[in-house]
C-alpha cells in the first residue's frame, strides 16, 4: 500500500537520534515558578490569587476567562511571590504569576484520586477537561475542552491523535508513545467516548516503527473496532493539522474551515495523554515533557518537568553546554521560537529546548531569487511563495490576499528549501499579522 | 550565563544545502560532457571560444558590478553557466571576437539593466545568440570546418570534411531522403556540423539526466516540449503526405539545438513560468512555436528564437496558471465542494 501523506514538504535532517532512546527522566525544579496567563490560544486568564496566598500542588491559580481560553493550575506547592510581567518564550514580558517552591509538593484534595470514565457524563469529562486546564500540546495551545465542543457532535467521524512528531529533534511525543502508549489509548478512548459517530485514528510517521508496533499491540481486536494505527510517510510538515486530516480522511480544509467542519478532531499525543490523566487520575495539566537536545548539549534527553521551571535549569540538568551555542530554540528547529535568554518559563505548550553550535540562518545570506520553483513546490497549501514575497515587499495586502497568502500557515519549507536563502516566511509572518490587524479594525 | 544574548531570529532555524551557487555548479557539470565531445569534435577552437564566452559573461558581470556599485552577497556563478550556454550556441569557427560582444550583451543589457539575477526576462545567453545572428549572421552560420588536412585545432570533424550545412539546413532545402543527410547515429552522437554545444544528443541527455537526478531540473518543460513538437511534426507530415514519417521526426528531434534547448535552456529558473501548470503550458507552447519556425520560417533552426518568444510570453502564463491554494477551489469556494 502506498503510504499517505500530503502534496510537497520537504526532508529536513531530522536529528533525533541525539534523544530518541533516552527515557524520560523527572526532574525537581529548584528556583521560583513562573506561570504567564497566557499560554493559551484566546482571552489570557485572570489571576484568582495574590501575592503572600499560599498555593498547593493542583489548585487552580488562574481562571479561564471568555469562551476560548484555559485556566492555569500551580504545578508546586508554595507561596505567591509576585505577579509581575516576566520574559517568556515569545521573547516579550508577559504578566505572570511567580510561585515561590516550599519543595513539599503538598496536593489540594482530590488530586490524584482515580475515576471510571464510563461513569462519568460527556458534560461532566468536558468539564473536567476544562478544569484541568489542557490545551493543545502541539505548539498551537488551543483550549482542549474548546475543541472537543464541536457546534456539530454528531458530525464528528474521526478522532486523530496528532502522533506524526514531524518536527526535526523532538522525541517526546515519541518517548510518550513508548512508555506511556496505555494512557495513549485509554485517553483516546475518552474523547470518543464524546462522539457517537467517530473513529478514532493514531496516525504516526513510519520513521517510527517501534511506536506503530507497540501501539498496535495493545489494541485489542474489539479496540480495533474503533481505533486504528495509521502509518503516515516521514515528511515535515506531516502533523500540521491540515496535511494530517488530508493524509486521514483525504478531507481538504483552508485556513478559513474548523478541522470539525471536515468531521475530525485533531489532538496532539501529549493533550491525548493529559486528557486521560484529568478524566481518570483528576491529576491537572501540570506538568510537561521536554526534549533537551542539539549538538551543543553535552546530553540530550527527555525531561518530564513542572509547567513554570526556568528553562536555564532544564539545560543544567543535561550536563549544560558542550560548546557555546549560537543559538538556542524554544521548540523544533522550523517552527519554534529562538531565544535570547534561557530564563524563561516552561508553559503548556513547551516542547523542546535546542542550542545548536551553528546558525544555519545567518550561514545563507539573502540572495537574489533565481525563480527556481522550489518554494511551490514544498509549499504544503500550494502557494507560490515567491510571488508572495513580492507582494509583502510592496506591502500590497490585497494582492497578498487574492493570491491565497492567508493560507500559509507558516510552515517554513519555503525557506528551509530555498537556495537563495530568501526569508520567504519571515514576510509571510510579516505580512499576515498586518492583516490580520487591519481587519480588526473594521 | 543567564546574562548571555543568543542570536534570534524569525523561524524556520534550519536551511538546505542547496544554495544558488551549488544548483549553478551543477549545471555547469551537467554541460561539461557535451564541451568535451565538442573539443574533441570541433576540436581546441571549441574550446576557446567556451573559454572567451565564459570569462567575457564574467568579466563583463565583474565591471557592471563595479561601474554599478552593486555590491555582492555571495558569489553565485550564474555568469559562467551563462557564458557556457553561450558558448555552446556559437560555432566553432567563429572569428574570436564576436563571443566577446555575446558575452558583454548577454550580460550586461540582457541581464544586468534588467535588475540582474533572477529579473531579465529573456535567457541572456539565448538573446544574445539572436543578436549575433541578426547582427552577424554569415559568421553566426557558417559551419564549415573543411581544410585540406586534419589538426588538432579544428577537431575530427575536419578529417570527415564536413560540408557546412547543418542536417536541418539539409532536410529543409533537399527533403528528407537526400544522400547528404547524415545517418540517424552520427546525428545523435554528434557526428554532424551545428553549432558547438548542440550537436551530441548523447552526451546532452546524459548532462540532463545528471540534473535530474540532481533535482536541479524537473522533466516537466523539456517532455512537453519535445512531446508537442513531435505531435505537431507528426500531424503535418499526416496533412502533407497522409502518411507518417517517424525517422524525420526522429532527425527533426536530433538535428539542431532541441535537446541542448529544451533541457538546459527551456528549463532556465529565471525565464520560465514557477507554476506548476505553467511549466507544462510554456513547453507547449514552445514545442509548437519551434515546429511552426522550422516547418514555416526561412530558417532550418527555429529553438532559439522560439525560446525567446515564449520567455515573453511567460509572465502571462504565470498570470493564467496560479494555482488554488490547498483545501480551495479556483473560483473562492473549498475544494470539498460545500
Ligand atoms: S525557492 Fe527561493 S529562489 Fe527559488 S523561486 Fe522560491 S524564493 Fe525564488
Ligand atoms: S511557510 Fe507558508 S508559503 Fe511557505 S511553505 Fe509553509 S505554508 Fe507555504
Amino acid at each position: 500500500m502506498k503510504l499517505r501523506t500530503f502534496q510537497g514538504g520537504i526532508h529536513p535532517f531530522d536529528g533525533k537520534e541525539l534523544s530518541k532512546n533516552k527515557p524520560i527522566t523527572n526532574l525537581s525544579p529548584k528556583g521560583e515558578m513562573v506561570f504567564p496567563l497566557s499560554q493559551h490560544i484566546g482571552a489570557p486568564a485572570v489571576t484568582l490569587v495574590k501575592p503572600g496566598d499560599s498555593v498547593l500542588v493542583g489548585q487552580k491559580i488562574a481562571e479561564a476567562q471568555g469562551f476560548i481560553s484555559a485556566c492555569i493550575i500551580s504545578s508546586v506547592s508554595g507561596i505567591v511571590k509576585a505577579i509581575e510581567p516576566r520574559l517568556t518564550t515569545s521573547g516579550a514580558m508577559a504578566e505572570s504569576i511567580v510561585i515561590e517552591n516550599d519543595n513539599e509538593y503538598k496536593k489540594i484534595a482530590g488530586f490524584g484520586v482515580e475515576r471510571d470514565y464510563t461513569k462519568l457524563s460527556k458534560d461532566e469529562i468536558r468539564t473536567i477537561i476544562k478544569n484541568a486546564g489542557i490545551v493543545g500540546m502541539g505548539g498551537a495551545a488551543f483550549p482542549t475542552h474548546v475543541k472537543l465542543t464541536p457546534k456539530d457532535e454528531n458530525g464528528i467521524t474521526h478522532v486523530i491523535v496528532n502522533a506524526a512528531e514531524c518536527e526535526p529533534y523532538l522525541t517526546s511525543d515519541y518517548r510518550m508513545m513508548l512508555e506511556e502508549p496505555a494512557n495513549l489509548i485509554t485517553g483516546l478512548k475518552i474523547i470518543l467516548s464524546l462522539f457517537d459517530n467517530a473513529k478514532g485514528v493514531i496516525a504516526i510517521e513510519n520513521n517510527k516503527p517501534d511506536c506503530i508496533e507497540t501501539l498496535d499491540k495493545l489494541l485489542t481486536p474489539e479496540d480495533k473496532n474503533k481505533i486504528c494505527v495509521m502509518p503516515l510517510k516521514a515528511k515535515y510538515p506531516q502533523g500540521a493539522e491540515r496535511n494530517l486530516i488530508y493524509a486521514v480522511t483525504g478531507k481538504k480544509i483552508n485556513s478559513k474551515m474548523l478541522p470539525a467542519d471536515a468531521g475530525v478532531i485533531v489532538n496532539n499525543v501529549d493533550t491525548v495523554i493529559s486528557v486521560k490523566n484529568a478524566v481518570c487520575n483528576n491529576i491537572p495539566l501540570i506538568r510537561r515533557i521536554i526534549t533537551v537536545t542539539g549538538d551543543a548539549v553535552v546530553n540530550p534527553q527527555n525531561f518530564c518537568v513542572p509547567t513554570g521551571m526556568c528553562y536555564q535549569e532544564l539545560i543544567d540538568a543535561a550536563g549544560g553546554f558542550k560548546s557555546t551555542p549560537e543559538k538556542i530554540i524554544s521548540g523544533g528547529p522550523m517552527m519554534g521560537t529562538s531565544l535570547y535568554n534561557t530564563n524563561v518559563p516552561v508553559t503548556k505548550n513547551s516542547s523542546a529546548i535546542l542550542a545548536l553550535t551553528k546558525d544555519e540562518v545567518a550561514e545563507k545570506p539573502e540572495t537574489p531569487c533565481i525563480r527556481c520553483g522550489r518554494c511551490v513546490s514544498v509549499c504544503p497549501s500550494r502557494l507560490i511563495p515567491q510571488r508572495l514575497q513580492e507582494y509583502s515587499n510592496r506591502f500590497d495586502n490585497e494582492a497578498f490576499e487574492n493570491n491565497y497568502g492567508m493560507e500559509c500557515y507558516e510552515c517554513g519549507s519555503c525557506t528551509f528549501i530555498c537556495p537563495a536563502g530568501r526569508k520567504l516566511t519571515q514576510s509571510f509572518k510579516e505580512t499576515r499579522k498586518s492583516i490580520i490587524a487591519q481587519r480588526k479594525k473594521k | 550565563m543567564s546574562e548571555q544574548l543568543y542570536h534570534v531570529s524569525s523561524s524556520p532555524h534550519i536551511r538546505s544545502q542547496v544554495t544558488t551557487a551549488s544548483i549553478m555548479r551543477d549545471v555547469t557539470f551537467a554541460l561539461l560532457p557535451s564541451c568535451l565531445f565538442s573539443v574533441y569534435w570541433f576540436g581546441l577552437r571549441a574550446l576557446v571560444v567556451l573559454a572567451i564566452s565564459v570569462i567575457s559573461c564574467q568579466a563583463a558581470e565583474l565591471l557592471y558590478f563595479r561601474l554599478a556599485g552593486k555590491k555582492r552577497v555571495a558569489y553565485e556563478c550564474s555568469a559562467i553557466v551563462t557564458g557556457l550556454l553561450l558558448g555552446m550556441n556559437l560555432p566553432s569557427t567563429i572569428p574570436l571576437w564576436i563571443p566577446v560582444v555575446g558575452g558583454f550583451f548577454a550580460i550586461i543589457v540582457v541581464k544586468e539593466l534588467f535588475g540582474g539575477l533572477g529579473n531579465n526576462f529573456m535567457n541572456p545567453a539565448l538573446a544574445a545568440r539572436c543578436f549575433l545572428l541578426i547582427s552577424f549572421a554569415g559568421p553566426m552560420t557558417s559551419f564549415s570546418v573543411k581544410t585540406a588536412s586534419s589538426n588538432i585545432w579544428l577537431g575530427a570533424a575536419s578529417v570527415d570534411g564536413l560540408s557546412s550545412a547543418t542536417p536541418l539546413a539539409v532536410i529543409k532545402n533537399a527533403g528528407n531522403s537526400t544522400e547528404a543527410l547524415p545517418s540517424l547515429f552520427d546525428m545523435f552522437f554528434g557526428f554532424t556540423g551545428g553549432v558547438i554545444g548542440e550537436t551530441s544528443i548523447l552526451f546532452l541527455l546524459l548532462g540532463a539526466l545528471y540534473l535530474v537526478i540532481r533535482k536541479v531540473i524537473s522533466l516537466k518543460i523539456p517532455l512537453t516540449y519535445i512531446l508537442s513538437f513531435s505531435v505537431f511534426i507528426l500531424i503535418n507530415n499526416l496533412v502533407k503526405t497522409g502518411t507518417p514519417d517517424f525517422i524525420g521526426i526522429a532527425r527533426q528531434l536530433c538535428g539542431g539545438g532541441l535537446v541542448l534547448g529544451a533541457f538546459f535552456m527551456a528549463t532556465d529558473y529565471v525565464t520560465c513560468p514557477i507554476t506548476p501548470m505553467g511549466k507544462i503550458v510554456f513547453g507547449i507552447c514552445l514545442g509548437i512555436v519551434t515546429a511552426v519556425f522550422r516547418l514555416f520560417g526561412n530558417n532550418a533552426e527555429g529553438v532559439s528564437y522560439a525560446i525567446i518568444f515564449c520567455n515573453m510570453l511567460v509572465p502571462l502564463i504565470e498570470k493564467l496558471t496560479i494555482p488554488a491554494a490547498f483545501g480551495l477551489s479556483k473560483k473562492g469556494g473549498n475544494a470539498n465542494g460545500k
